[in-house]
């Protein structure tokens, strides 16, 4: 990380005239990649701050590509990836692993599934032989038992973090609502208790040969290694591995529209109510979605950001206000969704959203809004680099996302092209389509949902 | 044709990597784990320390790989020193330091923190008020100001303290909606009771919140933020002489004055084992604390703990999370901890376990609990040091976790070399040793076990394990009186 000490610095001069943010000093990530013969992409940065490396490796299928009928198979399969493999009995992946320092995890989400270890330096050999034998030998010793208690496993993460926890089961409602019947991002990552309970082994070995694959793989390595040795080791335990046919196409969607509003409502075992409202908006890396990002921390991030100030600050109905951009390989949402204080209707809370809604989109919002927001952004681009398995995410998001690990300048970049009037424009566009509100209610209060005609009711 | 292409690909290398070609082209033993070099040598870096006259302690770390900073003011007081009735006030004293200060007003002081870029935050937990600053160190200058002015002069604003009030009783009612939060809390006041402080909530409760006014704050803030109960942690791209004379400057005015003992109403004698239900209706899983009262930071079995407690539930391949989750499936993770405190905080044993295997769950997990008091293999207790020892570098990488990782030291007077030591100290542990605090400290004769969930569903299976007589308890951990 040393070598990026000066550029850095440039960087952060560059901050301090917030009135003339530069789009060309930004701190890179430098980085080698090449690809084995048989597909795998390798991407090697070196760091010698602290004696540990990462290995990050990426496959490029997640929930959109899963079939009808096997939602939340993607994620379930990725269970299954830490069960041991033809050369690894069961149980010795993570022991050997936890035997040399290591912390090692995995995770899925609409697009891709990674994997990664990181350890102490000199434990670069076994994450790599663990990494490969899952990768080239997965099936031989793959049988029902191991899927059977991974399905349990699984439900219980489905009851740990979404039938268990307050508002936990809006997210699904509103997924199904906010896409088209058959969209990759209709159904939740993790799935539904149906579909868990449907997959078979047959699926899992399909799954296998289709996206498990050293050329459907990015492989990253991040930390305190020596780059000849490195790749000595990848083509040592990876080289071998056959390539798999090839990939069936990527889910294409269409820019999704909505013809009309969407009114939902949930009964939950919840003390207070709370109001969604989601718009579809555009995919990751889109022209308009760091605008998009900008809009959300103006509305809902900070004390100052108008609706925080008005529901939470000044008239204290709005326990709290969130606001995200969610952008993804394929598609994008806005979000925006509030808690209205005990006593207070969430109708209440729906005229103030709608005053502010038509303020952004009407006026341009004002300059010291603007900075705070691309100042904030800024910072975080920098704490990003601070450890190797967050620089190995990194490299892996821009790799696969952006078509070039090295993106992190662009990415930066984007926010500091961001004017006033762009923020506007977005409002304007994506806020003023139609939306889906959902309210999710304390049992038995169906009333408190919002419709068409609430905002005249209160 | 694979083939073709992977020998095509080794005889393009030959040129670059001929000492190297001769290990490739030997046939590899996938069966056979490969050989390690030895672990890399790690030294922490030095922490220097320096002392204001007005006993203001300062730890300083240099860390010049990016140029940002962080400032931790740990204030050695928090919510144990909360009067009996007025549970919360550690808690809402650090929520009002960003409120308002005898200059800027709350929105000026996160317009302040947003346009600087930075982080800042004021936090409370049982033995210590923490204030922290993440900077840039283009913006130190006027980051540091708003830091020590956050810090030393707030003004407890009484309009703000009425909305951060208001915030804080929504969610003592928005925890009802956790069953891992009532959990934690009835857990607490099972093993503690109501005379102890460890038995409540840090955030209080809600009449100790509703009476709270801002003298009660501003007499917290007088009695314990004073320099001589203060660490100041500045870990980052700075170098000790000139953040000394920056600290100085904006901290020698701080006054000192009278740092009163810390004192405990002794602990409730552990009852026999006995079963706590907590009724939450329709629970898709019961959430399960079970454990007693274990030891304070200043243990001198800490190190054996550690290891033991590693074994036990602290990482993924503990004997808890393999038999709950990974040979069972009645949970997504079951762990276990020590919560180490100036006075002797819990030990829990932990899991979210589906409803209709929450008797076979606490079957296991008394199994579990029992069988650590047998001698561990050694393979078993070699893994356990390992994870700790190999692991801790990672816990230093960034200069927020440096400065995170100081806090203890500087709380509960580590020797600075703490975490050089560190592995030696993990390293003498033995199996007697394991089997020793395993024996002193897990007793399942003597253990409390909070299940909240659907008592409908789960009471009768629970009856049939028989670990223990049944409770009903609320959400407080107290009898329910029919």
């Amino acid at each position: 990380m040393k070598r990026h000490t000066l550029v850095a610095i440039s960087y952060l001069l560059a901050t301090v005239s917030a009135a003339t943010l530069g789009a060309q000093a930004v701190p890179r990530i430098k980085f080698e990649k090449y690809t084995l013969p048989n597909g795998l992409e390798v991407i090697l940065h070196e760091d010698h701050s602290t004696p540990i490396v990462t290995v990050n490796t990426w496959y490029k299928v997640g929930s959109g590509d899963e079939k009808p009928g096997r939602t939340g198979f993607a994620h379930l399969f990725e269970h299954i990836m830490f069960m041991g493999s033809q050369h690894v009995p069961v149980g010795m992946f993570d022991k050997e692993l936890e035997a040399a320092g290591a912390d090692n995890n995995g995770s899925t989400t609409e697009d891709r599934t990674n994997y990664y270890e990181n350890l102490p330096s000199n434990a670069l050999p076994l994450a790599l032989w663990l990494d490969a034998d899952r990768m080239g030998f997965l099936l031989p010793t793959m049988d029902k038992a191991k899927l059977d208690l991974q399905r349990e496993v699984v439900k219980n993460e489905r009851r740990e973090r979404v039938d268990n926890v307050p508002y936990g089961r809006g997210d699904e409602m509103i997924l199904a609502a906010l896409y088209p019947k058959g969209h990759p991002y209709s159904w939740s990552v993790i799935g539904s208790m149906a579909d868990l309970g449907a997959a078979s082994v047959e699926d899992v070995s399909n799954f296998f040969r289709t996206y498990y694959a050293p050329n459907n793989a990015t492989l990253v390595i991040a930390g305190d290694f020596e780059p000849a040795e490195a790749k000595r080791l990848v083509r040592l335990y990876f080289g071998d591995i056959p390539r798999g046919p090839a990939l069936p196409a990527r889910p294409r969607v269409a820019p999704v529209r909505l013809a009309k509003d969407t009114f939902m409502v949930l009964e939950d075992k919840v003390q207070l109510p709370r109001a969604f409202y989601d718009w579809p908006t555009v995919k990751i890396f889109d022209a308009d979605d760091a605008a998009l990002d900008v809009l959300a921390s103006v509305l809902a991030s900070g004390k100052n950001s108008r609706l925080y100030k008005r529901l939470v600050y000044d008239m204290q109905v709005a326990q709290n206000v969130f606001a995200s951009q969610q952008s993804s390989k394929l598609a994008g949402r806005f979000e925006i969704d509030i808690t209205p204080k005990p006593g207070q209707s969430p109708a209440v809370i729906d005229k103030v959203l709608n005053e502010e809604l038509q303020k952004i989109m009407n006026e341009p919002i004002t300059d010291r809004e603007l900075k705070r927001v691309q100042n904030s952004f800024r910072s975080s681009f920098l704490n990003r680099l601070s450890g190797v398995l967050g620089k190995s995410e990194t490299l892996n998001t821009y790799n696969y996302m952006a078509g070039n690990p090295d993106y992190v300048q662009q990415d930066a970049a984007r926010y500091d092209r961001v004017t006033a009037a762009d923020v506007q424009r977005v409002a304007k566009t994506y806020l003023g389509r139609p939306r889906v509100v959902l309210t999710i209610v304390p049992e038995g209060k169906r009333e408190m949902m919002l419709t068409a005609a609430s905002r005249g009711a209160q | 044709m694979k083939l073709q292409h992977i020998q095509q690909f080794r005889a393009g290398m030959v040129a670059l990597l001929i000492p190297v070609l001769g290990e490739a082209q030997a046939t590899l033993d996938r069966s056979k784990v490969p050989a390690l070099g030895p672990p890399p040598k790690v030294s922490l870096p030095p922490v220097v320390t320096r002392q204001l006259p007005n006993g203001l302690k300062l730890m300083i770390v240099e860390q010049h790989e990016l140029p940002l900073a962080d400032f931790v003011l740990v204030v050695g007081s928090g919510g144990t020193v909360d009067p009996a009735s007025k549970g919360g006030v550690a808690n809402l004293t650090a929520a009002i330091l960003t409120e308002g200060t005898t200059s800027r007003n709350s929105l000026q002081i996160s317009d302040q923190i947003a346009f600087l870029g930075i982080g800042l935050t004021a936090s409370s937990n049982w033995d210590a008020t923490t204030v922290s600053l993440h900077t840039p160190t283009s913006q130190l200058d006027s980051a540091l100001a708003l830091f020590a002015d956050v810090a030393l002069r707030p003004s407890f604003p009484a309009e703000d303290f009425e909305r951060v009030k208001k915030n804080r009783l929504t969610s003592l009612v928005q925890l009802k909606d956790r069953p891992t939060a009532i959990a934690d809390q009835a857990y607490a006041a099972v093993l503690y009771g109501r005379q102890h402080p460890y038995g409540h909530n840090l955030l209080g409760n809600e009449a100790s919140v509703s009476a709270m006014t801002t003298a009660d704050l501003q007499s917290f803030y007088r009695a314990n933020f004073l320099p001589n109960n203060s660490t100041l942690i500045i870990v980052g791209d700075v170098t000790p002489a000139r953040i000394e004379s920056k600290i100085a400057s904006l901290f020698s005015s701080w006054q000192r004055g009278n740092v009163s003992p810390l004192t405990f109403d002794s602990a409730p004698k552990a009852a026999a084992t006995t079963v706590y239900l907590i009724d939450k209706p329709g629970a898709a899983q019961s959430s399960f604390r079970i454990g007693s009262i274990g030891v304070p930071r200043s243990t001198k079995d800490y190190f054996a703990l550690a290891v033991m407690n590693t074994i036990l539930g602290g990482s993924f391949t503990s004997r808890l999370m393999q038999n709950l989750r990974e040979t069972h499936g009645y949970t997504y993770g079951a762990r276990s901890r020590f919560d180490m405190r100036q006075s002797a905080g819990p030990f829990t044993a932990s899991a979210e376990v589906v409803a209709a295997k929450t008797d076979s769950g606490l079957v296991e997990f008394m199994k579990e609990l029992n069988a650590i008091r047998d001698t561990v293999p050694s393979a078993e207790l070699r893994k356990a040091k390992r994870y700790l020892q190999l692991g801790m570098p990672g816990d230093f990488e960034s200069t927020q976790q440096i400065a995170n990782q100081l806090v203890p030291v500087a709380l509960y007077g580590l020797p600075l070399d703490y975490y050089n030591s560190y592995v030696s100290n993990i390293e003498n542990i033995t199996q007697a040793d394991v089997q020793r605090v395993a024996r002193q400290y897990i007793d399942p004769a003597n253990l409390a076990i909070v299940i909240v969930g659907d008592r409908k569903s789960i009471e009768s299976g629970l009856k049939a394990v028989n670990a223990g007589p049944i409770q009903i308890r609320d959400f407080f951990g107290q009898p329910i009186t029919p």
